[in-house]
């Protein structure tokens, strides 16, 4: 008995390396180590060809001072303030429409969702010609159409941003069908029980809907942070940081010091910060969700 | 009189009922116009001549329909080989995925480890880790390894753990599994891994397909990757080639951006058109645990 025990406690063992031994690897080789390691290359100053040389606070110090950096800094805080809650706001609105019971439910899902299909190079360039200031369709529309001069979007300092933001909600269908998924998983009893209680649409929607779909909400809202931080494709492809900078974003310059001047030091030490705001405001994120986020467990 | 007050109501809520609905509809579809816009214009101009690209007023459906951009666009760059580039990457990528994220999920469902609990907050918590982080200290051990210029940084990582959110996905799933199946197995004789084979993946079939879908996608529209990574021109990969076809044309032909840039698009939307019930399936679940 105990013998065969023994190897049933043998075999769970070359069962766990068997399937985690992959796993293990790539944390130590692909996340922790080079975790570690970027956090002591900020401290370097180190090209590759040459072994890094320690330098210590230099880095952050050139960074805080350098006025590109602030730069980068300022547009893409622009960009999520503005990116962020309006496709975590304009998501929500989108699926509570979808949410109506309405025909072809399947259709408008796969046509609000489409964009989120095609991203990348390709896209960044489709955009980059609708809203070419002289030959794009928004532009000739709006000249037709309403008679206005239309703005010169990636081409104007003052547009750059809110073309880019613009482009951004075009990708609203993704936290559109988490919201949808989540507001299809309510039990329909609510929903009759608050009928029988003589609520309005607009109150069940308040009382029920939004509660339970809230940590659906705070997911789309930390996720939506995460990324738009590090917004990088739309940028290189087309306006390259500019005009004048204006859509100089964080990691673009992070690339360029990275892989452009091989400043390894340097652009470890951008990393670090980048992370470090990141992760500030999603631990503020999850301090508020407290307030608002509402889980059944607690109930 | 209580009665017919009552069915008064009823009728004028009725009445109010069909005016939402009509007013939603016309959101719907204003808004269905405006998202298929930008991706009908790119299909339009890519079979446009330059004529009629630049005509005034803007022509919607093109007349004749021209295929020049297409062969334009080939004569000038090898998009032959780009693709193939692509295809290869993203097809060993994706297979390496689909390996290892499925063990991993499986490991943290059903094997019983220390710390496992603690391990599976750790790794979702990665998920929010941006990979500029991980990026430089990954890329000077690629260097030192000699593996730039090679397809090997964007293959071989993924065939160690696949990424957090593939885990998750595939761990959620494999948890809808009644432990009963697995605990009979394993009375029956069967080992850890002839259960995860036999019973446990042809069970979660669809997840895997989502799984396969989102890393499809994911390293199909890959551009930091490549960039960083691929330094010849014959070693490029579809989105690398449009990049270097922009810089190399200059912003004016249109047309010829446009074709390429519907070659790029064109895989990943028939794979969502033909497994759009797996991709709504994995994203809904993400929703439902949000």
């Amino acid at each position: 008995m105990r013998k065969k025990k023994s190897r049933l406690v043998q075999q769970e063992i070359k069962a766990f390396y068997l399937f985690l031994s992959p796993w293990i690897i790539g944390m130590v080789l692909f996340t922790g180590g080079p975790l570690i390691a970027s956090f002591l290359f900020s401290f370097t100053s180190y090209d590759i060809v040459k072994p890094p040389v320690w330098c210590g606070l230099s880095n952050y110090k050139e960074i805080f001072s350098d006025k590109i950096f602030i730069q980068s800094l300022k547009v893409t805080l622009k960009y999520v303030m503005g990116a962020v809650p309006l496709n975590v706001i304009g998501a929500l609105i989108l699926a509570t429409i979808l949410n109506q019971k309405v025909y072809g439910l399947s259709i408008w899902r796969t046509i609000y969702y489409l964009p989120v299909v095609t991203t990348g190079v390709a896209v960044s360039l489709l955009w980059s010609w609708v809203l070419n200031p002289e030959f794009g369709i928004v532009n000739t529309l709006l000249q037709k159409i309403f008679g206005i001069r239309g703005p010169d979007w990636f081409y104007s300092e003052r547009w750059a941003i809110p073309s880019f933001i613009l482009m951004s909600i075009w990708g609203v269908g993704g936290p559109m069908l988490i919201y949808l998924g989540g507001m299809q998983g309510i039990p329909t009893q609510l929903y009759e029980a608050a009928e029988i209680d003589g609520a309005s649409w607009w109150q069940s929607y308040i009382h029920i809907t939004l509660p339970l779909i809230t940590p659906v909400i705070f997911y789309n809202l930390v996720t939506s942070i995460i990324g738009t931080f590090q917004v990088f494709t739309p940028a290189f492809i087309i306006t390259q940081g500019g005009p004048n900078y204006a859509s100089y974003f964080y990691v673009l310059n992070l690339f360029k010091h990275a892989f452009q001047y091989y400043h390894m030091g340097y652009a470890s030490a951008l990393a670090w910060i980048l992370f470090v705001v990141v992760l500030i405001l999603t631990i503020i994120a999850f301090r508020i969700a407290n307030y608002w986020v509402y889980y059944e467990e607690k109930r | 009189m209580r009665g017919f007050r009552v069915q008064a109501k009823i009728k004028s809520k009725k009445v109010s009922n069909i005016l939402v609905k009509a007013i939603l509809y016309v959101i719907i579809i204003a808004l269905s116009v405006l998202f298929a816009f930008p991706l009908f214009w790119m299909i339009s101009t890519a079979f446009k001549s330059n004529e009629q690209i630049f005509a005034e007023p803007p022509i919607w459906i093109p007349k004749p329909i021209v295929f020049e951009n297409f062969s334009n666009a080939w004569n000038k760059l090898p998009f032959n080989l780009f693709l193939k580039n692509t295809i290869i990457i993203t097809l060993t990528a994706t297979i390496g995925i689909i390996i290892s994220s499925s063990l991993v999920g499986f490991a943290f469902a059903y094997l019983e480890w220390p710390g496992r609990d603690i391990w599976f907050v750790i790794m979702l918590s990665t998920m929010m880790l941006p990979a500029q982080v991980t990026m430089i200290p990954i890329f000077i051990l690629f260097t030192k390894l000699g593996w730039v210029n090679t397809f090997k940084p964007l293959i071989i990582p993924a065939y160690f753990g696949g990424g957090p959110f593939y885990i998750f996905l595939l761990r959620q799933f494999f948890l809808t599994i009644p432990r009963e199946l697995f605990d009979s197995a394993t009375v029956d004789g069967c080992t850890s891994l002839d259960i995860f084979i036999r019973i446990a993946l042809p069970l979660v079939k669809p997840a895997i397909s989502a799984v396969a879908i989102f890393s499809f996608m994911g390293h199909w529209n890959d551009f930091m990757g490549p960039l960083i990574y691929l330094r010849s021109t014959e070693k490029y990969t579809l989105s690398l080639g449009i990049n270097m076809f922009r810089g190399y044309e200059g912003i004016t032909m249109w047309g010829e951006l446009m074709a390429v840039s519907l070659v790029a698009a064109i895989p990943c939307l028939a794979i969502f058109f033909i497994a759009q019930k797996y991709f709504i399936q994995g994203i809904t679940l993400t929703g439902l645990k949000g």
